[in-house]
């Protein structure tokens, strides 16, 4: 039940991506894809949330830190309800609620404005020592790129998150092995990147980040370990499931058509059938 | 008293009040003079160690989260360091965090050229909406800071941190954007912005005065938005002014007060004390104030051939 309903939701939500970035005509295809999974296990099972009240109090909350993957989260957010479905169709057109980057003052369901990488998870062990001190026992969650896991900020936060003991903070590297400039091995290698982490004093998991069972065990022990915060490293594949962005070195800002878009998702719903 | 006493002393009073306050420190508690705090508020205060960036972000978590953040370091780090971190995070995410740079300018001495900010004023000045501030004494200090706690949106304070004095009477009342006309002349617009400079600025007046010479004297208090009535006013009946600042003449007191004379087409000629487009330097405060030109008497004699220009004109 699990399995095929979130599955569902997942290619629905992949689908959405790819119109609405192919309909623009240029976009952060590649890192949207790539986080997918996390956000289809997070907001249709983990996330305590109200559509109609996003402030609510006591809520979990999630920074997208990667802010140009808010393409993705829009589509998440607009189907869950937190506003019209008629708005992801205006994606970084003048006078949008959706920016390239995430938003928190424009889109109902940001929690954190995001797009200069590296600062989503100081951010975030703000909020959750903010819950702390109000004695909340919500979540919170915060997605940081494998590129942006370069930006020196984050070990700062490393280091406080650490420190302060926030273990209901719950991070989640997308590791999708490419940035802009190439492969990020090439590029700036981060690995082993679960051993920076843990000689961080945090509790760190790796999986395989487009398995959504494998997402939501980690959340599972995630939550029952108490004193550290925890980094969840999430083998991914950037553009995963569009043929034309997997594999392809420019798939971080991509200049696609709409006509792009639909091959893209026939061949979703083909290999979709052929699963079922 | 101190200015950073005052500083926590208010904080302290605010916090027993109201339960959003916190204060964050990069490991300059005991600079700042916060430890009471911390003592006081143990679960409110948080040192994140030497990383100001951090220190900004957490701050903004914390006030996405409805806290009222305060978060202090020296002004270079607190400007230069953390712009990116302040402007996103902070300002772009209409966020409430009070960011606090202590050692305006001259008054890092010791630690000279590399602590001694002359532009961080100028560099928060671009931030949009930003409100930047600087308090000239305990009074508009004590006054000012609740305020600053309850500006729905960020603040930049510049601090003055160690010595004090109380310029006002406990009854002055202060608001964000104001300036006070504290003395009144008709030659001369003497334009002073925090307290080392306004010191010197009252020195300069009473100077100028024994001359013969009869100055408008402004403490602006607020840079940003700079209290363009009340300048433009000053400047309209005198024909002349000074700015004076602890600052680099660039993006500080000197160019708010230019954009808003030639904006508004006032026929008034302006002088500005302040640093003039160089690095700091290690020294004692007497040392510094005559080689960056901060002093009464550079004020002075500023004033004096501005005067001398307008007779002749």
């Amino acid at each position: 039940m699990f399995d095929t309903d979130l599955s569902h939701k997942a290619l629905e939500i992949r689908k959405k991506t790819l119109e609405i970035i192919g309909k623009l005509g240029v976009g952060h295809i590649g890192g949207s894809l790539s986080v997918v999974e996390l956000l289809t296990v997070l907001y249709y099972k983990r996330m305590k949330i109200d559509p109609l009240n996003p402030g609510m109090e006591g809520r979990d909350w999630f920074v997208l830190s990667k802010g140009h993957a808010g393409p993705a989260l829009y589509c998440v957010l607009a189907d869950l309800g937190f506003f019209p479905e008629e708005w992801l169709l205006t994606l970084n057109t003048g006078g949008t609620n959706l920016p390239s980057h995430c938003d928190r003052v424009r889109t109902p369901g940001i929690d954190m404005s995001t797009g200069s990488l590296g600062q989503g998870l100081s951010a975030t062990v703000g909020i959750t020592l903010a819950q702390r001190i109000d004695g909340h026992d919500n979540w919170v969650y915060v997605c940081i790129g494998d590129g942006e896991s370069q930006e020196g900020q984050n070990w700062e936060a490393a280091m406080t998150a650490a420190h302060y003991k926030t273990d209901r903070l719950i991070a989640f590297t997308d590791f999708n092995k490419m940035q802009i400039d190439g492969l990020t091995e090439d590029v700036m290698g981060i690995e082993k990147i679960e051993d920076k982490w843990a000689s961080f004093n945090w509790h760190v998991q790796r999986i395989d980040g487009h398995n959504m069972v494998a997402i939501d065990d980690a959340i599972e022990i995630a939550q029952g370990v108490s004193g550290r915060p925890h980094m969840i490293i999430l083998d991914t594949i950037k553009g995963k499931g569009a043929a034309f962005a997997e594999g392809n070195p420019g798939n971080h800002n991509m200049v696609f058509d709409i006509k792009t878009a639909r091959e893209a998702i026939d061949a979703l719903d083909a290999k979709s059938g052929e699963a079922i | 008293m101190d200015m950073r006493d005052v500083y926590t002393e208010t904080l302290m009073e605010l916090a027993d009040k109201d339960d959003r306050i916190v204060l964050l420190e990069a490991d300059l508690m005991n600079a700042t003079g916060t430890r009471p705090f911390k003592a006081a508020y143990p679960d409110r205060f948080f040192d994140v160690g030497v990383s100001e960036a951090d220190m900004v972000g957490v701050a903004a978590g914390l006030s996405a989260a409805g806290k009222i953040p305060f978060a202090a370091s020296f002004g270079c780090f607190a400007s230069r360091r953390v712009y990116d971190q302040f402007f996103l995070s902070a300002n772009y995410a209409q966020l409430n965090v009070n960011l606090v740079g202590t050692d305006p300018g001259i008054t890092a001495l010791f630690n000279g050229g590399t602590h001694m900010t002359f532009e961080d004023a100028g560099i928060m000045r671009n931030i949009p909406q930003l409100r930047v501030l600087e308090p000239s004494d305990e009074v508009s200090l004590r006054k000012l800071l609740p305020q600053i706690a309850h500006w729905p949106r960020s603040v930049y304070l510049r601090l003055h941190r160690k010595g004090g004095w109380s310029f006002y009477s406990e009854d002055e009342t202060f608001e964000i954007g104001k300036g006070k006309l504290i003395r009144e002349g008709s030659d001369i617009t003497l334009a002073s912005f925090g307290m080392v400079m306004l010191q010197e600025t009252l020195k300069a007046a009473d100077l100028l005065e024994k001359k013969g010479i009869h100055a408008d004297v402004i403490d602006v208090l607020t840079l940003k938005p700079l209290d363009r009535e009340l300048v433009l006013a000053s400047a309209r009946k005198t024909g002349l002014i000074v700015s004076c600042e602890n600052h680099n003449i660039y993006n500080g007191l000197g160019s708010a007060v230019a954009e808003v004379l030639a904006e508004d087409g006032v026929p008034a000629r302006l002088r500005r004390i302040g640093c003039q487009d160089k690095f700091g330097e290690v020294g004692k405060i007497d040392y510094l104030m005559e080689t960056f030109g901060l002093t009464a008497a550079h004020i002075v004699d500023t004033a004096e051939a501005l005067i001398g220009m307008k007779k002749t004109a």
